[in-house]
């Protein structure tokens, strides 16, 4: 769709990505302004009814991003959440959404380019795949279209 | 506890065809210990049934409500106010908290979420394991408190069967032998000498005959 914004919401963990995302601010990178980031305490916070609620207030992608793996601050937290991610994709599945509207990545708080380079690859996915369904604002500019 | 699984997305969503607001019902028992019909996986399903039904330009409401156990009246007795206010109930609990509903509630449709598979326990967090077949005539004592009745596949009272091949069972190689559960607990406790007795069959009238079972506590009777 033409001028499509993807709105994107990242559930990112207190020691690792939000870090990121503060070293890639300080380090003056650029990435993609439709990533809303949410901090999370560890990603072993994460359930299905989050991940759920964020694409049906309208998320057209979200992403979980914890620590990488046998680093988590909570020693298990990341490898909880990834089970969660991958079970969600199937609920989403279910719902009519493609599953790659979801995603977890792992990175450091050290890995401020990787923050940068993961929202934009991101945000490129969600843009090829469109807007989501239940995204209200696009159906509305889509029904008028039609 | 009562384990149960939920039905396939698609088959909730038919049931649910035609309706505009539902009750999705949880209950705090068995189910939510087996992660698949408390609070948590009632509001899974109702943001999956909103969204599914908003993709389909055919919204739908929905009530989300847990209570502490579907199969007690006191407990049910909480949403009365609530049943009317919907098109149906769809109850996240197993087939007996279905039932109870049902029969409370007459005026309203009530619909199950859930298979009720079996009576089991937990191995470790989210692993789940029949245990009981509750045939009502318990054998424990003679078989080191491992069941016959649910650990044999064929339930034998006097196994093993020849299909036994090195403490496995024919019908698959994951599934263990029950009756060499039960002879090498037997042999650790030094109890063989309860092997050597011939169990009579099994009295299946306390397992299904004569319809619904019932339990009745004489001093808890006004």
């Amino acid at each position: 769709m033409q001028g499509f914004e993807p709105t994107i919401v990242a559930f990112c963990c207190h020691y690792c990505a939000y870090g990121a995302a503060d070293l890639a601010g300080s380090m003056r990178l650029e990435y993609p302004p439709n990533i809303r980031v949410i901090r999370l305490p560890c990603t072993g916070k994460i359930t299905p009814v989050f991940l759920l609620r964020a694409f049906e207030k309208g998320a057209d992608g979200v992403y979980v991003a914890g620590c990488l793996e046998g680093d988590c601050h909570f020693i298990q937290g990341n490898l909880v959440a990834k089970p969660r991610v991958n079970y969600t994709k199937k609920l989403i599945e279910e719902v009519g959404l493609e599953p790659e509207r979801l995603e977890m990545f792992n990175m450091s708080a050290a890995m401020g380019p990787r923050f940068a380079e993961v929202a934009l690859e991101f945000t490129e996915r969600i843009k090829n795949l469109g807007p989501s369904p239940i995204n209200k604002k696009y159906r509305n500019l889509k029904n008028e279209a039609a | 506890m009562v384990i149960g699984e939920r039905k396939p997305f698609e088959e909730i969503t038919r049931m649910l065809e035609g309706h505009k607001k539902v009750m999705v019902l949880g209950c705090g028992g068995c189910v939510t210990v087996c992660l698949t019909g408390g609070d948590e996986a009632v509001r899974v399903l109702s943001s999956q049934l909103r969204m599914a039904r908003d993709n389909q330009g055919n919204p739908i409401e929905i009530i989300e409500k847990t209570v502490e156990r579907q199969c007690d009246p006191e407990y049910i007795e909480e949403v009365h106010a609530l049943v009317p206010e919907v098109d149906a109930v769809l109850s996240m609990a197993c087939g007996a908290g279905v039932g109870f509903m049902a029969e409370r509630y007459t005026s309203t449709p009530l619909y199950p979420a859930l298979n009720t598979t079996f009576v089991g326990g937990s191995k470790k967090e989210g692993y789940y394991v029949e245990r009981c077949q509750t045939c009502g005539e318990c054998k424990l004592y003679y078989t080191g408190g491992i069941c016959p009745i649910t650990r044999c596949s064929k339930s034998l009272l006097n196994g093993p069967c020849g299909g036994s091949t090195k403490g496995k069972c024919e019908i698959d190689p994951e599934v263990d032998c029950g009756w060499q559960l039960i002879v090498d607990r037997l042999k650790s406790l030094n109890l063989m000498d309860r092997y050597e007795e011939i169990m009579t069959s099994n009295d299946w009238r306390t397992n299904r005959d004569g319809g619904p079972r019932k339990m009745v506590r004489e001093d808890f009777q006004r």
